[in-house]
């Protein structure tokens, strides 16, 4: 089978692309979402680390 | 035996045995759904009935498999969660719930463009259509209600009742809604029944379903450590962990 | 000289809610207005003479009541547990889940048997054929006082939420749908001169399966809520 008609897949190509495509953003998208979280949250304890620093430096 | 299962139990262990476990899933993941895009994609014939078309239940049956297997998973956690009221198994219910939607969704859309050129709709009043609707608004209803409580401990174990209420449900939706589609006798189904299916194609059905498993516990895992060092964020192993030591 | 008996607390606490529900008549006339209104603008919406509104009639009466049901559902727990006496309930000793019975049947007693005593003129509205009437009664029967004892489990996990509307309908529609299918296809049969039994059958199956199971997980969803 060509190139073109692998994509063409007998005319069926738009139905079958389509889901591929959804699939892999699907699964994509539910890879990054946690990863994404997972630095947010690193961001917001490393801030609060160091608030809580800051309170406890002033001895002078 | 059981002091293995209960040191999942435990927030830090779960959070460092997710955090080894979670690359070996998902690299696995990936070389199964490689081999299964391989072989349904360039192995499979097409279908003598179906031609090209049928190639979609690569994707659409396996995340229909998973919607389910997804949410019995989640139930079992929640009862987990209020019998024995462990907070990590709370975080599963949490952490299943968006990934189980995502594959109900993708079962929905993915069966839809299937069905317009195999039956000339976007969208037919099947029993396992329907069924598999309901349980999308299942999962949307467990995400919603977690999200609208402010308390993240009561939020967690609201959705957990309402998850197990729901499995109650599942059966009796599928089953009303087949009853439903005998006596209005639909449109006809192309069905695949499956001990008739040949071996070209059932390889990579199998082999793409095995990929989504190991997909799905990639993702949970790292949903709920995620949602674990969130909250334990005060205790003295997640400060470590975020400083690096 | 009191008796603190179960039976008691139930007898009480039904008539404490049917006596809070007749000082506010108002509220209470409006799951049934609503009804009503669903079904006339069916009617009104579709073209007369068409017979397409006979055919409708059982689903539209159907999703007029499960509507109706879902707009009364917040009178279970919503006063309750803004006064504070949901707490009360709590902690009383008494078991929650016998409360959660006696308050769905009171909601029931005011708002499901009307909408069944009213379902007759939507009936006739509708253009329902009249052997068929019968078979409606019966199945709103059976399937009125799941759609309370279902929607009080929703009730109690929304209940202190400010989106609890909304919230609410999302989480109570998936419970609904097979008392819907069963009920409208009841009436379907029933029209077409067929023998419901079996529809009869699965509705009083998920009539006991709620009102054994719904007021333990309403109970639970309590305890969350009050929190």
């Amino acid at each position: 089978m060509s190139v073109q008609e692998f994509i063409r897949m007998d005319g069926y190509g738009f139905y079958i692309w389509t889901s591929y495509a959804l699939a892999l953003i699907v699964l994509v998208a539910n890879l990054v979402a946690p990863m994404l979280a997972r630095k947010r949250i690193f961001r917001e304890i490393k801030g609060a680390i160091r608030r809580e620093k800051l309170k406890n430096v002033p001895q002078a | 035996m059981w002091t293995w299962f209960h040191r999942f139990g435990s927030p830090r262990y779960f959070y460092e045995f997710s955090g080894k476990w979670a690359p070996w899933f998902g690299w696995s993941s990936l070389v199964c759904i490689l081999i299964g895009l391989y072989l349904g994609l360039f192995v499979a014939p097409p279908d003598y009935q179906q031609g090209q078309s049928y190639r979609i239940i690569f994707i659409h049956v396996p995340s229909a498999w998973m919607s389910l297997f997804v949410y019995m998973n989640m139930a079992a956690a929640a009862l987990v969660a209020l019998v024995w009221k462990i907070k990590v198994a709370d975080v599963v219910v949490t952490s299943c719930a968006p990934i189980g939607a995502s594959f109900t969704f993708l079962a929905l859309v993915t069966g839809s463009l299937w069905g317009k050129p195999t039956w000339g709709t976007w969208w037919v009043w099947d029993a396992r259509l329907t069924s598999e609707l309901v349980l999308l608004f299942l999962y949307l209803g467990v995400i919603a209600l977690r999200a609208a409580i402010e308390d993240r401990t009561d939020g967690s174990r609201a959705a957990g009742i309402l998850a197990l209420v729901g499995v109650v449900n599942i059966p009796i939706i599928h089953y009303s809604v087949e009853w439903w589609n005998t006596l209005h006798q639909s449109a006809t189904v192309s069905k695949l029944d499956a001990p008739s299916i040949h071996i070209s194609m059932l390889l990579p059905l199998l082999v793409m379903a095995v990929a989504f498993m190991l997909y799905f516990s990639m993702t949970l895992l790292l949903r709920a450590r995620c949602e674990i060092l969130d909250r334990e964020r005060r205790s003295r192993w997640a400060l470590e962990v975020v400083n690096g030591t | 000289m009191t008796r603190s008996g179960l039976g008691n607390v139930f007898y009480t606490v039904v008539k404490r809610d049917l006596l809070i529900a007749m000082r506010r008549r108002n509220e209470m006339a409006n799951p049934l207005i609503f009804f009503i209104m669903v079904g006339t603008l069916f009617a009104l919406g579709l073209e007369p003479g068409s017979g397409l509104l006979a055919k409708m009639a059982p689903s539209v009466i159907w999703v007029a009541a499960l509507l109706g049901a879902l707009m009364s559902l917040h009178t279970i727990f919503q006063s309750d547990f803004a006064d504070g006496a949901l707490e009360q309930f709590l902690i009383s000793g008494h078991p929650t889940s016998v409360l959660v019975v006696a308050k769905v049947l009171a909601h029931w007693l005011v708002s499901g048997l009307p909408l069944v005593a009213v379902s007759p003129l939507l009936a006739v509205m509708l253009q329902l054929p009249t052997d068929a009437i019968g078979p409606l009664l019966l199945t709103l029967l059976l399937g009125t006082p799941v759609l309370s004892l279902v929607g009080a489990i929703g009730v109690a996990l929304t209940v202190g939420l400010r989106s609890g509307g909304i919230l609410l309908s999302l989480v109570v529609l998936p419970l609904y749908v097979p008392v819907l299918i069963f009920g409208a296809a009841a009436v379907e049969t029933a029209i077409g001169g067929l023998p419901i039994t079996a529809h009869l059958y699965f509705l009083g199956a998920m009539l006991l399966l709620s009102l054994t199971l719904a007021p333990f997980a309403t109970a639970a969803s309590l305890r969350v809520s009050v929190n």
